[in-house]
């Protein structure tokens, strides 16, 4: 009951005011009527069909490298995928604006990919690694040739991975917020930018609301759609271990290999581009950005400094991981408690626990901005306010995490501890703890990154007075003066060392790659 | 009087997967539950572990009903068919695990998990990792681990089945003499015969959820209840008792109730011959019907057959 307890309050309620508000003001009518909307509406989804297909093509190559080849340097391939998933959006957007200074349509299309290819490199790795390869090796001993073989034996075992991770991507892009607002403009906008715009800039609450809504209701088609793909996957396959599985490649593998680093060669650049940028000036090259981080910016744009914006990042995403930790292994715990006993509400309960990952933080951070007023105490300006709604924001990463493995364990291995005298929750803290441990320090470790970089629900809730740091990298882009942008590109390469340092902990410890992202 | 299951039947939904079994398992005996897989047996041994709820009977223990009791308090140990060893244990660690839970101290712990070692012939085993055991050896460290709580009954679910021929015969020995030293209670599930007969003081057969004969390996062996476990427990052939010289209605005949002798009083003509491990098999037609029957001869001879009664089973 925790979890949706959790869920109900600083989900569901917020999410629902904003649609009452929405259809109690009459907004919903007039937006749905005008042209611009549905205009909007296109883009969004258009610009999210754009980004899936590429993150979908961009991935494949990787997830057979991290499933089948056994080459060296692997460890570096898969720390180099992760990477972009989990750097701050809008540190995402301003590397791409270091080499498209005007944005447009195609730096927004391939910065939502450049997020999203390592959600479809580990998802149907991660299954792919697992799938028999005998299947295969059948097929062409019948005489298939190795395309052939390739399409009419493993693209069909594979497609619910890729259909899942494909539904999970484009929810990402049709609610991605930091990227399309850094690079968009006021020219290209989605329906998140818009409720956004609407909300701060325009106070068109009940347009906003109806914006929301209307996004609401297309994120819940596509998960839907997701978690049947998902359960056709979980049922259909005799799974083995990797080791067995992979081998060095040979013949026509290495052009996928070659394609594989071409790819992650293409991940870097934007990377590597930030840095260089947060490193020269118009005088040559500079550590000022570097300098000026521990002051307040060019003519006090910003109310603390970078350093202390830093410093309450770090906190904030430890309180959001801690809360997100309890709230997801707890549900995971319930989750394969009720799928073990056959419930439907496993299933109910499993979607819905998606649903923070789909519905866009800026609804959610707009909805606490209407709702959080009602509860007892100046809730409102809580210092708790900004890490419960990261929480939301990872809570559903680490379900996905730690519930493939916690599914995983045997039931036998749970009754055998039960027949030797372990009490139900001794059985947890003997057998599922141990088995599980490693994924859940991964999950974690995950959880804080995204919580450090979130931004959406982040830039609605945080304080003037306690900004973290995407914040303030968004709120520096966003005033003149070199010195601001030397700052912000000096910030966003500090916060990219900190993810970068996290995401290789977490693969130093050699996570079964059996979790989703 | 010890175990005692009282009219159990288990739904799952609307099929029954145990209608109304009742049976005894007394202090120190072994009984094995035999039959087909699908039959139930398993289900059965579940409820009894406490993993499964009856929909109506009673599972008791000494005379007290155990339908409060959860399975952790049971003290029941229970062998899977694959081990279910605990991967991050160490084999001493699975050992002492039972131990563990029952807040043994230290030291005594470690001495008994090594006597338990030895008695399952795996000394110097304990500080290897399971998962670098053979699948008999996994075995023998689960049986260990489920005997080292000393339970008040041991319940093995297909304790062999997993492992190769050789080892299994080889292990069912050992299993047997094992059980009769430790004078240990046990109910054991099977679907092999040679496991049932070598395990157990008495044999339940089962067959569709329901219990159809018991008796000790010998009687059930030799008078099946009904043609269908006479079936099941190696008969393919029912005639007349007449047949073989008996005064039954019905007898059935297993592949060695006919002898390849000269003397014999049946004759008939060989129609195939098989190798099998220990004899050769051979399909012999008297008076228009095939017959199993063992002998040195070559397909085309005819042949006079005596009949063993050793291999004849009266049913019914």
């Amino acid at each position: 009951m925790l979890p949706l307890a959790f869920l109900g309050l600083f989900f569901a309620w917020p999410v629902l005011a904003i649609v009452s508000l929405g259809l109690r003001e009459g907004g919903v009518a007039s937006v749905l009527v005008d042209g611009d909307t549905w205009e909007l509406v296109g883009f969004t989804l258009g610009q999210a069909l754009a980004s899936t297909v590429v993150a979908v093509v961009a991935g494949m190559p990787l997830a057979f490298v991290l499933a089948r080849c056994r080459i060296r340097g692997l460890g570096v391939i898969r720390a180099a995928v992760m990477v972009p998933f989990v750097l701050p959006t809008v540190v995402v957007g301003l590397a791409f604006r270091t080499f498209w200074p005007d944005g447009g349509v195609l730096p927004i299309v391939l910065a939502n990919a450049f997020f999203n290819v390592a959600v479809v490199a580990r998802t149907v790795g991660g299954l792919w690694a697992h799938t028999d390869r005998r299947a295969e090796d059948a097929a062409r001993a019948l005489g298939a040739s190795r395309p052939r073989a390739f399409l009419s034996v493993v693209l069909p075992a594979l497609a619910p991975a890729i259909g899942s991770a494909a539904a999970v991507v484009f929810l990402f892009c049709a609610t991605s917020f930091g990227v399309v607002l850094v690079l968009g403009g006021s020219r290209y906008r989605t329906l998140e930018t818009e409720i956004y715009l609407r909300t701060v800039e325009l106070f068109d609450l009940s347009g906003a609301a109806a914006l929301s809504l209307l996004q609401f209701l297309a994120v819940l088609a596509v998960l839907v759609l997701g978690a049947l793909a998902r359960r056709r996957r979980e049922t259909a396959l005799a799974l083995r271990d990797r080791e067995e599985l992979a081998r060095r490649p040979s013949g026509g593998e290495w052009y996928v290999v070659f394609a594989a680093f071409a790819v992650v060669a293409a991940l870097l650049t934007p990377v590597v581009g930030l840095v260089t940028r947060s490193l020269s000036t118009r005088d040559g090259w500079s550590l000022a950005g570097y300098v000026a981080l521990n002051t307040r910016g060019d003519r006090g744009t910003l109310a603390v400094t970078g350093i202390d914006a830093a410093v309450n990042s770090l906190r904030t995403a430890f309180d959001a991981t801690l809360v997100a930790l309890v709230v997801g292994v707890f549900s995971a715990v319930v989750l394969v408690g009720l799928r073990r006993s056959g419930s439907r509400v496993s299933e109910v309960l499993d979607t819905a626990l998606m649903l923070p990952l789909g519905v866009s933080a800026v609804t959610v951070g707009f909805g606490y901005l209407i709702t959080m007023d009602a509860l007892p105490g100046d809730f409102r300006t809580s210092p708790m306010l900004v890490p419960l709604a990261q929480a939301l924001v990872v809570t559903p990463l680490i379900v996905r995490m730690v519930l493939p493995v916690l599914r995983a364990v045997d039931e036998r291995l749970r009754q055998a501890a039960a027949t030797l005298g372990a009490s139900p929750l001794r059985v947890w803290r003997e057998v599922d703890l141990p088995l599980a441990g490693r994924s859940l320090v991964a999950a974690a470790g995950f959880g804080y990154v995204v919580a450090l970089g979130e931004f959406g629900a982040t830039s609605f809730l945080a304080r003037p007075d306690a900004p973290t740091l995407p914040v303030v990298i968004a709120r520096l882009m966003s005033r003149p003066g070199e010195l601001n942008s030397q700052m912000a590109y000096a910030a966003c390469a500090l916060l990219m060392v900190v993810t970068v340092g996290c995401v290789l902990l977490i693969e130093r410890l050699r996570v079964p790659s059996s979790g989703e992202f | 009087m010890a175990l005692e299951l009282d009219s159990i039947t288990v739904r799952y939904g609307q099929t029954a997967a145990v209608s109304d079994v009742s049976l005894s398992v007394s202090d120190g005996e072994v009984v094995a539950l035999l039959g087909p897989s699908g039959c139930g047996k398993s289900t059965l041994l579940r409820t009894v572990a406490g993993l499964e709820k009856p929909s109506s009977g009673a599972v008791r223990w000494d005379r007290a009903d155990l339908a409060g009791v959860p399975v952790h308090r049971r003290e029941f140990g229970l062998v899977f068919q694959d081990g279910q060893l605990f991967p991050h244990r160490t084999v001493a660690g699975n050992v002492a695990f039972g131990l563990r839970m029952k807040k043994v101290e230290r030291e005594t712990r470690d001495k008994r998990v090594l006597s338990l070692l030895e008695l399952v012939g795996l000394e110097g085993y304990a500080d290897r990792r399971v998962t670098q055991l053979s699948g008999g050896e996994q075995q023998r460290v689960a049986l260990a681990r489920a005997l080292a709580p000393s339970p008040r009954l041991l319940l093995l679910d297909e304790p062999l089945s997993a492992l190769d021929r050789a080892l299994r015969e080889q292990l069912a020995v050992d299993l047997a003499r094992l059980l009769r030293e430790a004078a240990t209670t046990a109910l054991v599930v099977t679907h092999d015969h040679d496991e049932a007969f070598t395990l157990a003081d008495r044999v339940a057969i089962m067959s569709r959820g329901r219990i159809v004969q018991v008796g000790p390996p010998a009687e059930v062996w030799s008078s099946p209840v009904d043609v269908e476990t006479a079936k099941f427990l190696g008969c393919n052939k029912f005639v007349p008792g007449s047949f073989v010289g008996l005064d039954v209605e019905r007898v059935g005949l297993r592949a060695t109730a006919l002898r390849v002798d000269s003397d014999g009083l049946l004759e008939g003509t060989v129609l195939e011959r098989v190798h099998r491990r220990d004899h050769v098999r051979l399909l012999v037609e008297i008076g228009g019907e095939e017959y199993e029957a063992v002998g040195p001869v070559s397909v085309g001879d005819r042949v006079r057959l005596a009949i063993d009664l050793d291999g004849v089973a009266r049913v019914g």
